[in-house]
């Protein structure tokens, strides 16, 4: 069926509500209007209020609320409405839901997840297109994962729901309407896998979330330029699937990084470090990585010049060391 | 204090019944004269229609998102005209009418919800917080000000604009602890507007009002009727001067209603019915002073034209300023992220340039 990645969510909520009676959807404004990007329409008409409610507007009373009702039983999915707007949370998140466990030593458990609609190229007003995933995934405890592709939608969400461990989902905004082909079995590879979105023999493009598209992209763009480009989508950024990545870049011999949140100890940096370390015998280049500008995320009419896009990426392909031209890290 | 003295009325405080007529639910307020009565008729006026040409200008994409507050304008106007130029307005995203109301320019109101920058005043120049979205977050910035203020000698207050769902929020009640605690001379204006988005009050929050939110912290609170602009009027000038003699904090709620949608973006009719929203456009809060006002012969026809003339040439400067283009520098973008650019964000930035240049 051809459908867009909010409603491939929608349908994952659905299928989860369905298969488990302890799961619950909670949050600001995801009932009656179905959350303001429509990720949960209809889905309290037609399971009731019981199992998928409004909440006192909140974001740590959110949170905290789902720590305190997993701990009872429940398997809370609970809805953060902007990415900026989770940082109330954030306190709950790092010191308890990641720690539970740990703390416990194995006693209790939090099988939640937190959705988080992230990234920008919407257009949005300030403090709604934050990229705030190395803020999660420097917290061990934490799953982070993201969809590129409404496929992964449904198929990490529902992994996500039935993870023994917390995971923060982030969606990435700008791809809520592009819709594709996706079958609701759950055919896909794991939650913490990576895959290669397609084969190409020069370059190894990294992306995930917003960026699997535009990277998709570049990678046709590139034939132009005589370029074979591979895409891997990581799909879950922590835990990291090395094998994936190092395989591919051990192939291609050159790889770059691509994400929209700014790149100063951005989760790109530990992609490079991991790859450098790993594959440093096997790259003619130093890894090389395409990323927002290091600025608060700028006003709607200016963000086009903060987003990497096909041109970008395809001028920092272009300084990979294609014959001795030394190349320049790190602009 | 004790309690009592820190307790709201019993109902909302109320001075102009819905027909126009007097009310007796005075509380004991005074009423404020007929001069400012009609200076914030005439501002009510000018605020409404700068919301209706705002809401158009969505619709021809001349602004990204505009959040309306018609219906709201007894509780904007009030709030701006109870202050001093020394005073400190705190807004959010949903108060553009407050900060026409205070003086601001059209153009310098809707910078942020125009899409080109994330504030478009000087809030030093103007005592004008940059408008704020993450909710509630700015009531604790109003209670440090202020109680900076005090420490400085100065006999400033600050007053922070805060919607109903915004209380639900953390921040709120440290605020509000905060504030009582340090007798910082703040007003917290909660302007109830019966949902946050399409969260209706009854769900946001079980207490009978919010203004039973500040006796909890030790600050005196008040409720009044956020459609009459008399008892808003009323009620805030005498939290402002309490919080200005020394007195402490004091925490109002306006019971008021949202007319339009959330933004022009959302769709009402998905959570509230029509005829809620009609029995609402009844307690027009215009209306309602207009008829006061002309009751007691303190607004003559004459006037009421001219406000409304005087209304649509303002409507046409705000067309006119939304309808021109400002220069974007994209360069611009590197500024003021550090008192002084890192070199990280020059390198950023000369490569920026070379890329604008190709
Ligand atoms: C911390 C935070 N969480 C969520 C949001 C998203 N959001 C924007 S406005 C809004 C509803 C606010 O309702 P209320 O406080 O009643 O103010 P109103 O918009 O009615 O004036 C929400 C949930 C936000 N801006 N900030």
């Amino acid at each position: 069926m051809t459908t867009t990645m909010a409603q491939a969510l929608n349908a994952a909520l659905r299928d989860a509500l369905k298969d488990d009676d302890r799961v619950l959807v909670f949050g600001e404004d995801v009932g009656t209007l179905g959350g303001v990007f429509r990720v949960t329409d209809g889905i309290t008409a037609d399971f009731g209020e019981e199992r998928c409610f409004d909440t006192p507007l909140a974001e740590a009373g959110i949170v905290g609320f789902a720590v305190g009702m997993a701990m009872g039983g429940f398997r809370p999915v609970v809805e953060m409405q902007f990415d900026a707007f989770a940082y109330p949370a954030f306190e709950q998140i790092t010191s308890h839901v990641a720690k539970l466990r740990n703390r416990t030593r194995g006693a209790l458990s939090l099988p939640m997840v937190i959705r988080v609609p992230y990234a920008g190229g919407i257009g949005g007003v300030e403090h709604h297109c934050d990229s705030s995933e190395a803020y999660y995934t420097h917290t061990p405890g934490l799953r982070v994962v993201t969809p590129g592709t409404a496929q992964d939608a449904y198929d990490l969400l529902r992994d996500a729901i039935e993870s023994p461990d917390p995971v923060v989902f982030l969606e990435p905004k700008c791809r809520y309407w592009s819709s594709e082909e996706v079958t609701f079995t759950r055919s896909g590879p794991a939650i913490d896998q990576a895959v290669v979105r397609r084969h190409g023999k020069d370059v190894t493009l990294i992306a995930y979330g917003p960026m699997v598209a535009t990277a998709l992209e570049t990678a046709e763009a590139a034939k132009a330029e005589g370029w074979d480009v591979e895409v891997v989508d990581l799909r879950s950024l922590s835990p990291f699937d090395d094998e994936t990545v190092t395989a591919s870049v051990r192939r291609t011999g050159r790889a770059v990084v691509v994400h929209e949140a700014a790149g100063f100890g951005g989760y790109g940096a530990e992609v490079v470090a991991r790859v450098t370390e790993q594959c440093f015998h096997q790259l003619h280049a130093p890894v090389l990585r395409v990323t927002g500008l290091d600025i608060p995320y700028p006003a709607p009419k200016l963000e086009r010049h903060q987003l990497p896009d096909v041109d970008r990426i395809l001028d920092t392909i272009a300084r990979l060391q294609w014959n001795d031209t030394p190349v320049v890290a790190g602009a | 204090m004790s309690s009592e003295t820190l307790l709201p009325s019993a109902t909302p405080v109320r001075f102009v019944a819905e027909d126009g007529s007097r009310a007796d639910e005075h509380g004991g307020y005074g009423e404020p004269t007929g001069d400012r009565l009609k200076e914030a008729y005439r501002l009510m006026v000018l605020g409404r229609r700068f919301d209706v040409q705002a809401t158009a200008l969505t619709k021809q994409g001349r602004l990204a998102v505009y959040p309306s507050s018609a219906g709201q304008e007894a509780c904007q106007v009030a709030a701006a005209l109870t202050l001093e130029t020394r005073d400190w307005l705190f807004p959010t995203y949903r108060d553009s009418v407050a900060l026409v109301a205070r003086g601001l320019k059209p153009g310098e109101v809707l910078t942020l919800l125009r899409g080109d920058a994330h504030c478009g005043y000087n809030p030093v120049e103007t005592r004008v917080a940059p408008q704020c979205t993450p909710l509630a977050t700015q009531t604790l910035h109003a209670a440090g000000l202020a109680h900076a203020m005090q420490r400085r000698g100065e006999d400033a207050v600050a007053l922070a604009l805060i919607g109903d769902g915004a209380t639900s929020e953390g921040d709120f009640h440290e605020a509000l602890n905060f504030a009582a605690v340090f007798k910082a001379p703040v007003v917290f204006f909660v302007q109830n507007n019966r949902f946050a988005i399409s969260v209706p009050f009854e769900k946001q929050s079980a207490a009978a009002a919010l203004a039973y939110k500040g006796v909890g912290y030790g600050m005196r609170s008040e409720q009044v009727d956020g459609n009459d602009a008399v008892a808003v009027l009323a009620v805030l000038d005498d939290a402002v001067k309490h919080a200005r003699e020394g007195k402490g904090p004091v925490l109002v709620e306006a019971h008021t209603y949202r007319i339009d949608a959330h933004t022009n973006a959302d769709d009402a009719t998905r959570y509230r019915d029509a005829e809620e929203v009609a029995k609402w456009r009844e307690a027009d809060p215009l209306k309602r002073l207009e008829t006061f006002l002309k009751s007691r012969n303190l607004l003559q026809d004459t006037e009421i034209e001219r406000f409304a003339a005087a209304a649509e040439v303002f409507a046409q400067s705000v067309r006119d300023t939304l309808n021109t283009e400002p220069e974007l520098d994209p360069l611009s973008l590197f500024d003021h992220v550090y008192a002084e650019p890192t070199p990280q964000l020059r390198r950023q930035r000369a490569a920026l340039e070379a890329e604008l240049e190709a």
